[in-house]
């Protein structure tokens, strides 16, 4: 199980029959594992990392710091769900340290974040506090390098 | 002006009437060719981990840029020991028994100058390596190939060893697991080997730059089998296992006077190892081995995937378990392996070597190397299976003529 969730993390896109043949199992075994984990949500969704500059797409990303008063009962979830449900809001961690949650946004202008964060995300109640940082260059995420001047530079034919 | 002899009659006779490597005629051959997928790569397609090339430049920066000592490195020789140890728990004394070269293919060299005595036979196991025969003749020597073939895995046998050994034999050379067929030894044919070699008073050069990526089973290393390291000389490198081929720096491991004399032959030759290499061989022990087993990990699926397919197209292929190499048997095609190799190029621009660059054994052979990427090695395999296919496709054309004929 362990061996398919990391071939597909690498590359979703492989097929159950790629799956099988460099795992050396039944098709119908990994196509059934495969199905049991999406149903257990241990397989989240598959997606495509995109370098949206290259695609000529502007987009702005932002990476803010969140302070929050916990509360009773719920502590951070409570507030971080109030957070995570506005579609622009990528990811939300909770973190250790100097401030609660890591949120990532994303916009089509630095405008466009700007407004969210001052309407919307820190006028949520229990916020005590947000510090924006907007990103100027991906160079790796998700653990892709995104100009990679690494290519395969070996001969045709070695011994 | 007296023009005097030309230089291709000045040239050592020896070196003359070397063959060419076969492989590298197939090279000038693919060079030409735009957008080829290559399975002829004998080298991982993994660039040298992250950490081991940092180190490298840590060291450059603060001014390792010196010769080192003949043997090389303590540090690395130390931490060679250790590893030696604790995969085989076989105990060399990195001072006294340790060599750093430059690659197997600099131990090898040394190992035959500083033992062979014009006429000595080296017993080959054939198919193999294609530096083994000329380094022997080079040296004075006389190869003689053991011929294994696919009914025995590959596996070169006691009892062939034993038949083969004449008055003059001096060395038995082993590669395992095996360039170009994948073939691993198993326990008791090693015991076996080792038994011959201890009656029969053979020296073994045991080249085990492939250990690392043993897939099934354990690899054994020679050495480790009771008596046999004072028979031994050890020869292993970075170049696989970490994918350090272009660093050029591996190691011979042996008796201490074997290993003085090779070490002056080496310091009269080479002086050393680059030290650049040897700095980042030193990280590659001491942090790489997470890293080498992602690698091996990679290997082995690519490993699977390869063998499904042949098995699929059907092209009969023995299961090879080190390595990165799979030898498939294409005689179902009617084409020898350079027809093969030459038509599967030109029609499917993918590149394979032909087993007979290999030895005589190698022919009905083909060498795929799938240290490739999952991409690369995918496309080629569907490539592979339509040109096979065509060819199977026009032998029952031709046998189903033939059959109404009657």
């Amino acid at each position: 199980m362990k061996e398919i969730l990391e071939l597909l993390e690498s590359n979703s896109r492989l097929t159950s029959a790629q799956i099988a043949a460099m795992l050396n199992m039944e098709e119908e075994e990994v196509c059934r594992q495969i199905k049991e984990m999406e149903k257990k949500k241990i397989i989240l969704g598959y997606y495509t990392l995109v370098n949206w500059e290259k695609a000529g797409e502007e987009k702005v990303t932002a990476f803010i710091e969140v302070k929050i008063t916990p509360q009773r009962d719920v502590g951070f979830d409570a507030v971080s769900e109030r957070i995570y449900r506005f579609p622009q809001v990528r990811s939300v961690m909770l973190m250790s340290g100097a401030y609660d949650l890591a949120v990532i946004v994303e916009g089509r202008t630095m405008k466009e974040v700007a407004h969210f964060v001052s309407t919307k995300l820190a006028t949520i109640e229990h916020v005590v506090s947000t510090a924006t940082h907007f990103v100027l260059k991906t160079y790796k995420q998700l653990g892709t390098i995104v100009e990679d001047g690494e290519q395969d530079r070996r001969l045709v034919v070695t011994p | 002006m007296s023009r005097g002899k030309s230089w291709a009659d000045r040239v050592n006779p020896a070196v003359r009437d070397m063959p060419p490597s076969g492989i590298r005629r197939f090279f000038d051959l693919v060079a030409e060719m735009k957008d080829v997928i290559s399975l002829g790569v004998g080298e991982p397609d993994f660039v040298t981990p992250w950490h081991i090339r940092e180190a490298c430049v840590y060291a450059l920066e603060r001014g390792y840029t010196m010769y080192t000592s003949n043997q090389g490195l303590l540090e690395l020789r130390e931490a060679i020991a250790g590893d030696i140890e604790g995969n085989y728990g076989v105990r060399y004394d990195p001072r006294s028994e340790i060599l750093i070269t430059v690659g197997v293919s600099e131990g090898l060299d040394l190992a035959m100058r500083a033992l062979l005595a014009p006429g000595d036979e080296v017993l080959i196991p054939e198919p193999s390596y294609v530096s083994y025969a000329p380094c022997t003749v080079l040296a004075g020597g006389r190869p003689v190939f053991i011929k294994t073939g696919v009914e025995n895995s590959f596996q070169v046998t006691a009892e062939m060893v034993d038949a083969a050994v004449t008055p003059r034999t001096r060395v038995l050379l082993l590669c395992y697991p095996n360039n170009p067929t994948g073939a691993v030894l198993e326990r008791a044919t090693v015991q076996a080997i080792a038994e011959v070699a201890r009656v029969r008073d053979l020296i073994v050069f045991s080249d085990e730059i492939y250990d690392k990526l043993t897939y099934e089973g354990e690899h054994v290393c020679f050495s480790s089998l009771p008596g046999m390291k004072e028979r031994t000389v050890l020869l292993n490198g970075f170049s696989k296992a970490y994918a350090m081929t272009g660093w050029r720096v591996g190691y011979a491991a042996g008796n201490p006077d074997f290993i003085a004399a090779m070490t002056k032959i080496h310091q009269y030759t080479m002086l050393c190892a680059p030290i650049t290499a040897q700095t980042a061989a030193v990280e590659a022990l001491r942090n790489g081995r997470p890293e080498m087993r992602r690698m091996v990990e990679q290997y082995n699926r690519r490993r699977h995937l390869v063998l499904r397919s042949f098995r699929e197209t059907g092209l009969p292929c023995f299961e090879p378990r080190g390595a990165f190499y799979a030898f498939p048997d294409i005689t179902v095609t009617g084409l020898s392996s350079e027809e093969f190799a030459g038509q599967l190029l030109k029609e499917e621009k993918v590149a394979v070597v032909p087993g007979n660059a290999f030895g005589e054994q190698g022919e009905g052979y083909v060498r795929c190397a799938y240290a490739a990427s999952l991409e690369d090695l995918s496309e080629a395999l569907k490539r592979m299976d339509r040109f096979v296919k065509r060819r199977a496709g026009r032998g029952r054309i031709l046998t189903a003529s033939f059959a109404g004929t009657k």
